[in-house]
């Protein structure tokens, strides 16, 4: 026993020093998130000393919220909805015309990616706060571009029917740099020989595009439909920053089910509620995964 | 033998280190507020002469919350075994916070209800929840009107003569508005009045316009929701035809209501006497005069009235000693001296209605109108306060955003208060 070969030796350490941050793991991120499942069963108030055991009786008021049609909680999960759906297509067609263009250019090549990047990695609540302010009716730079053209002013971020998609335009911007470095690794990774022969085989540009580009960038594409879809469901700062009190109305047309999670736990001290709220959309998001997992991984000849 | 010196030495301090706490018999009990400077620095100095006339108690002064965290971190301590013995909370919460059994009862002798109910601003019965007093504040605020003297004097108005009606807030609203273009909230250049419902609008229409209408917001014990009356729709309807039909102003124009009084864009605006203060951090510039609310067709003046009031915790109950020290503190914090330097440093008027009533305060050109409101403030019960506000916003936003009549969204905004109140109020006596 005490008599190991260095070789076992080493390892032995090495495992001593990966179990560290996996305790860590365990302890910050896996235990509070089962304690939620557990949670979601008790009328859960911190501030209390007690806190009963209900059930499902969280599940059940959720799904009576549901049924209510001007009710808070279903416009939290209509608006997610929205999001993705709109969201992550979206910005992943646009990412990609952009990465193919960025494919194509050979000077200020740094300087373009950049450009893309940079929104990427400012902060959230900094971006969300200038757009709020470009949105701004009299003297938001959109208004004023509109005024300058004779066209109609429009309301945006305070218009029920426009305010989802203005905070969603910002979040496919923001998020756009990181789509694009993804598409664009994907790119280079396709070895230019394919596209020589299809040049020789006189394929057109949108056959070599559908036959070659799309089909070798699936991976690229699988990764960035299931990292982007969570992003979008986990919908949160944008709103909290660019609607009146972060409330994400008017009328609740741009609340999502995050932010009802973080009014419901932190303003109304309601944590039963939140933890029943994130276990739904912990379950929704999984199954989103498998089923993307499922439809995207196709195999490539 | 090093060692043994060592040891020797290290038990020699820890007897006598535990000699000290013996006989100084300090008991230690911590305070929380949330952070904002004034506050901080006239609790500190309070703290500072209860420390005199009381050695054997120290007050950790906990202000380091933002005023956006206080609730959750109050909430995060709660678990965690730790927090304040003595806290301030907003009067609205109470209700939460008595049945998360998280405050106890204010001692009967050394808060007799008797003493509370005749020396305080009669708001602050609302403390009173389930037969007990919880709160006892050091400071209240009312609203008040406010208005740019300098815009009253470019319309070609008396600078000195704020509406003193609701007809004729209507009127000079209208007369102080600007336009670059036709008469559309989108081309304001200059607010006359702009209802923020989200900001102090949904108080002065509960509490205020309601009343002139001749309503009442609820029943006596607050278990019906009465604004959805005919008279609360026809007061909800005068507060949003200045966006609708007078086309006087917006939340959504100039960064919200408040900013654009603060910056000048605005000639009428209702708010409470902590906006002096910011005011004054923001615009010292700003020309401006406080008066009382405009009255109702029949004369009725009345405004909201609400305060941060504080409590003891079922921490400091756990201990006798803890118990006592923040019994006397609490004291301490809420007699009328407190609030006399409380309104100096903070601008908040004094809860106790001798200070309130110092002449020199009711004669003040901008504290004054607020401290004459006390008298006839009334202070909503919440049962949840961000809820019975969202209420009011959503009717507001069905009215000028969904183009509803203002009494059919203000009967669902009804509906949806009622049910609240009614899942609050179940399973109680």
């Amino acid at each position: 026993m005490f008599h190991m070969t260095v070789a076992r030796r080493k390892m032995l350490w090495a495992y001593i020093f990966l179990a560290i941050p996996i305790v860590f793991f365990a302890v910050i991120r896996i235990y509070p998130a089962f304690f939620a499942f557990a949670m979601s069963l008790f009328d859960y108030n911190p501030l209390a000393i007690d806190q009963p055991y209900v059930g499902l009786e969280n599940y059940e008021t959720l799904l009576a919220e549901m049924n209510k049609p001007r009710s808070v909680t279903r416009a939290a999960f209509i608006n997610t909805a929205g999001y993705i759906i709109l969201g992550m297509p979206l910005q992943l067609l646009i990412a990609l015309l952009i990465a193919l263009m960025l494919n194509e250019i050979r000077s200020f090549v740094t300087l373009f990616r950049l450009a893309f990047f940079l929104p990427f990695v400012t902060s959230t609540i900094a971006v969300s706060w200038v757009f709020r302010w470009l949105y701004q009716p009299q003297f938001g730079l959109f208004n004023v571009l509109l005024k300058a053209f004779e066209l109609p002013q429009q309301p945006f971020l305070n218009n029920p029917k426009q305010a989802l998609a203005s905070i969603l335009a910002v979040v496919i911007w923001q998020g756009l740099g990181f789509a694009v470095v993804i598409f664009l690794a994907g790119l280079k990774h396709i070895p230019r020989v394919y596209y020589e022969a299809a040049r020789v085989d006189g394929a057109t540009r949108w056959q070599t595009f559908r036959n070659i580009t799309l089909p070798l960038l699936n991976p690229s594409i699988v990764y960035l439909v299931v990292l982007q879809s969570i992003s979008f469901l986990r919908m949160f700062a944008p709103v909290l920053a660019m609607t009146d009190q972060g409330d994400g109305g008017p009328l609740n047309s741009t609340t999502t089910v995050v932010l009802r999670v973080y009014r419901e736990a932190f303003q109304r001290l309601n944590m039963g509620y939140a933890a029943a709220l994130t276990v739904v959309l912990f379950c929704i998001i999984l199954l989103v995964t498998i089923f993307q997992l499922r439809v995207t991984t196709r195999r490539t000849n | 033998m090093n060692k043994v010196r060592l040891m020797l030495m290290l038990v020699g301090l820890l007897a006598l280190s535990g000699a000290a706490l013996a006989d100084g018999h300090v008991v230690e009990i911590e305070y929380w507020q949330y952070n904002f400077g004034a506050r901080v620095d006239a609790m500190n100095a309070l703290i500072e002469q209860f420390h005199e006339a009381n050695p054997d108690v120290r007050v950790v002064h906990n202000s380091d919350i933002p005023y956006a965290n206080f609730r959750d971190e109050l909430a995060a301590s709660a678990p965690a075994g730790v927090g304040p013995d003595v806290v301030t909370l907003f009067y609205g919460w109470i209700p939460a916070f008595v049945d998360a059994g998280y405050l106890v009862p204010l001692p009967a002798e050394d808060f007799p209800e008797e003493w509370i109910e005749s020396h305080f601003s009669p708001m602050v019965a609302n403390s009173k929840f389930e037969g007990s007093y919880w709160a006892v504040p050091t400071a209240v605020r009312s609203l008040a009107l406010f208005w740019n003297k300098d815009i009253f004097e470019a319309a070609g108005l008396d600078p000195e003569a704020p509406p003193t009606t609701l007809d004729e807030f209507v009127e000079i609203a209208i007369a102080t508005t600007t336009y670059d273009g036709d008469a559309e909230i989108m081309n304001i250049t200059q607010q006359g009045y702009a209802p923020q419902l989200s900001g102090q609008a949904h108080h002065w229409f509960r509490e205020v316009l309601l009343r002139q209408h001749g309503g009442v917001p609820y029943n006596e014990d607050n278990t019906e929701v009465l604004w959805g009356s005919d008279e609360g729709c026809a007061a909800f309807a005068w507060l949003a035809s200045f966006e609708t039909e007078h086309k006087t102003g917006s939340n959504d124009l100039f960064n919200g209501a408040t900013e654009s009084f603060i910056t000048g864009t605005a000639a009428l605006h209702i708010d409470g006497s902590f906006r002096l203060g910011t005011i004054a951090r923001n615009n010292p510039e700003l020309n401006y005069g406080v008066a009382e609310l405009p009255v109702g067709p029949n004369g009725e003046r009345s405004t909201f009235g609400s305060y941060w009031t504080h409590g003891i915790t079922r921490r400091a109950a756990g201990d006798e000693a803890r118990m006592d020290a923040a019994t006397r503190f609490l004291q301490f914090i809420t007699t009328a001296e407190a609030g006399a330097l409380w309104v100096d440093m903070v601008g908040e008027l004094p809860a106790q209605l001798e200070s309130a009533g110092d002449p020199d305060l009711v004669a003040d050109s901008r504290l004054g109108p607020f401290a004459a409101g006390l008298e006839y403030a009334h202070a909503t019960f919440f049962a949840d306060e961000s809820q019975q506000r969202q209420h009011l916003i959503d009717a507001f936003d069905l009215i000028r955003l969904g183009g509803m009549d203002a009494c059919d969204a203000l009967a669902e905004g009804a509906a949806l208060e009622q049910a609240l109140l009614d899942d609050f109020w179940a399973g109680r006596g």
